[in-house]
């Protein structure tokens, strides 16, 4: 299988690369300072893409690769990959569901904690050395509050369990109500930010999910709000949220996506009412080991004919 | 209209005069959040908590036989001492559900009723418990101050631990340790626990001794009382027997842990680190701390929410109340 050539279009773990490297004839996207240097050279050998939350192949790349037959994400959302152009030209895309659900809720939970709960703040003030007794800074309590869960999917009902251990309440937006759900459905993001105190988005990031998280649904959601962001940077408007978050028109808020990563709306670092992450969603040694196995078993299968493992295309 | 004002300060004086006196013993702002509204069953003598206790005797000694109450907070000790120098004491109210700054055994000797916070703290500080864990194992502490250094792009941050799945071993099964318990069971994690005695009604695996619980999970948490039995209860050996990858949360007391031993075994690697809302000598906080990035730190803010805060002030007050009306006090302690 030496003579297949792979295409590594993002940095992935260790074990991931070594392997594909083994296997495959692999092409790393940043060796070559240029991607016409790479397609020139290389793009007819190259029947494989290998990509990320943070990388996957658009319309132009796919083009560009002629003997193109199979498009494998280490990662659950495949926003960045032009499914349907994959559709057209019988590309098959897999990606890694389910494997990283666990990981993602409990980094949501992570999130509307150490948010609510100012720990990154406190961490920053012990550091400082100038904690002294009788200090009462109060933070806000997570227990009882009530969790609006943008996209009732894998990973949303994932968060509702864990939160639901916390007593608190559940209430969700999805594109159609979940008939065999308990939680309470609103039927826009508006009324669901109207109607709960944490505002969590779980969605995949699509045309009609772009910037679901408006300004509208920031006011509704108000100064005594928070917003958790798991999803992808794009769900949020981000230049409104930064300017709710400056205004105090809003809580605060927990984000592990940005709009433009690795970019990071500078005024954000100014605030104590914002916990930032580098798209961690899924990143532990555990997690990220098993999706690369997802990645090189879809890979596998595809080359020695047998039915993919989690195929979306 | 002077003679009336006066009148009047001199009335509410001997109004004061005939309440029975409750004395605040706690750092100077301690009134402000704690403080009950006025009420008509009893006066507080010192509304800014201002001199402290032995201070406030001393420029004030007629005073050491008219306190019945008092309302005192960790770090303010209630001992043999203090209650040597307050014969007419009769309650002593805590804000706290620990009670390890009061002698107990002193107070029932001298037939000296005891209030705390009960469990309204226990939600609280339970979530905060697991706000530690999930801090330290996942790193969101680590990672945001990461970002905010803003030198490093493209970001390449170290990978986190797995939370769901993991083995806990809660030590202290009192309403504390059941809020974590009920929170990481959605986690799918797998619940331990050491007490002083096993808990028939619960299924958990009971461990007789905090060594063997640490041999046999990845997570200790600490929701425990401090007394003499548990001091230093996590020292080396329970640390080592946890091993490189296990993680200490600690919502009890600072000396629940031997300090020391910590720094070393997570300076050493001998742990892979450590949530901490209380510390031995608050609030001094060794600064060997302050640059490991496996350690998340918290300056015993275990209840302290806005919400928590009204629901103490509360019932601080309906304690007070109910023990000057001769009323059974809502969360005795003994």
């Amino acid at each position: 299988m030496e003579s297949i050539g792979v295409l590594l279009v993002a940095k992935v773990i260790p074990y991931l690369e070594q392997e594909l490297n083994k296997r495959y004839n692999l092409f790393r996207i940043w060796d070559y300072p240029q991607i016409s240097q790479l397609l020139t050279q290389h793009a007819t050998s190259i029947r494989a893409v290998v990509g990320r939350s943070n990388a996957g192949a658009d319309s132009h790349l796919i083009d560009a690769l002629p003997n193109l037959e199979i498009i494998s994400s280490s990662s659950v959302g495949v926003d960045l990959i032009d499914i349907n152009k994959c559709k057209e030209k019988g590309i098959r895309v897999t990606n890694t569901p389910d494997v990283l659900t666990d990981e993602v809720a409990d980094l949501a939970i992570g999130l509307i904690l150490t948010l609510l709960r100012k720990i990154c703040e406190s961490n920053r003030y012990v550091r400082s050395g100038n904690w002294k007794c009788g200090d009462y800074k109060l933070t806000n309590k997570f227990s009882g509050k009530t969790v609006g869960i943008v996209g009732l999917g894998r990973i949303g009902t994932a968060i509702a369990k864990r939160s639901e251990a916390f007593n608190c309440s559940i209430c969700y937006y999805s594109r159609t109500q979940k008939q065999e759900s308990k939680y309470k459905y609103y039927p826009s993001v508006v009324e669901l930010a109207s109607n709960c105190d944490i505002l969590v988005v779980a969605c995949p990031l699509t045309k009609e999910t772009h910037h679901i998280i408006n300004r509208e649904v920031i006011n509704a959601l108000g100064p005594k709000g928070f917003l958790v962001n798991i999803g992808r940077g794009k769900h949020v408007d981000e230049p409104e949220l930064v300017s709710a978050l400056l205004e105090g028109r809003l809580g605060g808020a927990g984000l592990d996506v940005f709009e433009n990563e690795p970019h990071v709306p500078e005024e954000l670092f100014e605030l104590e009412n914002v916990v930032l992450l580098p798209h961690v969603g899924s990143g532990t040694v555990e997690t990220r080991t098993v999706m690369a196995d997802l990645v090189l078993g879809n890979l596998e299968a595809h080359f020695l004919g047998k039915p993919l493992l989690t195929p979306l295309v | 209209m002077a003679n009336q004002k006066n009148n009047i300060i001199i009335e509410q004086s001997s109004e004061d005069n005939n309440l029975p006196k409750v004395f605040l013993h706690g750092p100077p702002k301690f009134s402000i959040v704690l403080q009950p509204k006025p009420s008509h069953n009893f006066h507080i003598l010192n509304p800014s908590s201002h001199p402290p206790l032995h201070e406030f005797i001393a420029l004030n000694p007629h005073h050491a036989s008219s306190i019945t109450a008092v309302v005192c907070t960790g770090g303010f000790p209630v001992n043999a001492e203090v209650l040597q120098l307050l014969p007419s004491l009769r309650l002593v109210c805590t804000p706290s559900a620990g009670t390890n700054h009061i002698d107990l055994f002193e107070c029932l000797r001298r037939g000296i009723q005891v209030s705390s916070a009960g469990n309204l703290f226990s939600e609280d500080v339970a979530d905060l418990a697991v706000a530690l864990l999930i801090d330290v194992g996942r790193k969101i502490s680590a990672a945001d101050r990461f970002l905010r250094s803003q030198l490093q792009k493209p970001w390449d941050f170290p990978l986190g631990s797995k939370l769901t799945g993991k083995k806990i071993g809660i030590v202290g099964m009192g309403r504390i340790g059941l809020e974590v318990a009920k929170r990481l069971e959605a986690f799918s994690c797998m619940i331990s626990y050491n007490s002083r005695n096993k808990k028939p009604l619960l299924s958990y695996p009971f461990f007789s001794s905090v060594l063997e619980l640490a041999t046999n999970t990845n997570v200790i948490i600490l929701c425990c009382d401090l007394n003499d039995q548990t001091r230093h209860i996590v020292n080396k050996e329970v640390m080592l027997a946890l091993g490189k990858g296990g993680i200490i949360v600690n919502v009890g007391r600072g000396a629940l842990i031997d300090e020391k031993e910590l720094l070393k075994c997570l300076i050493e690697g001998e742990i892979g680190g450590a949530g901490l809302d209380v510390f031995e000598n608050e609030p001094h906080v060794p600064k060997e701390f302050f640059s490991l990035d496996n350690v998340v730190l918290s300056p015993h803010k275990g209840a302290l929410t806005s919400e928590s805060l009204i629901g103490i002030s509360q019932l601080v007050e309906q304690n007070l109340k109910a023990f000057f009306s001769n009323k059974p006090l809502l969360t005795p302690v003994i």
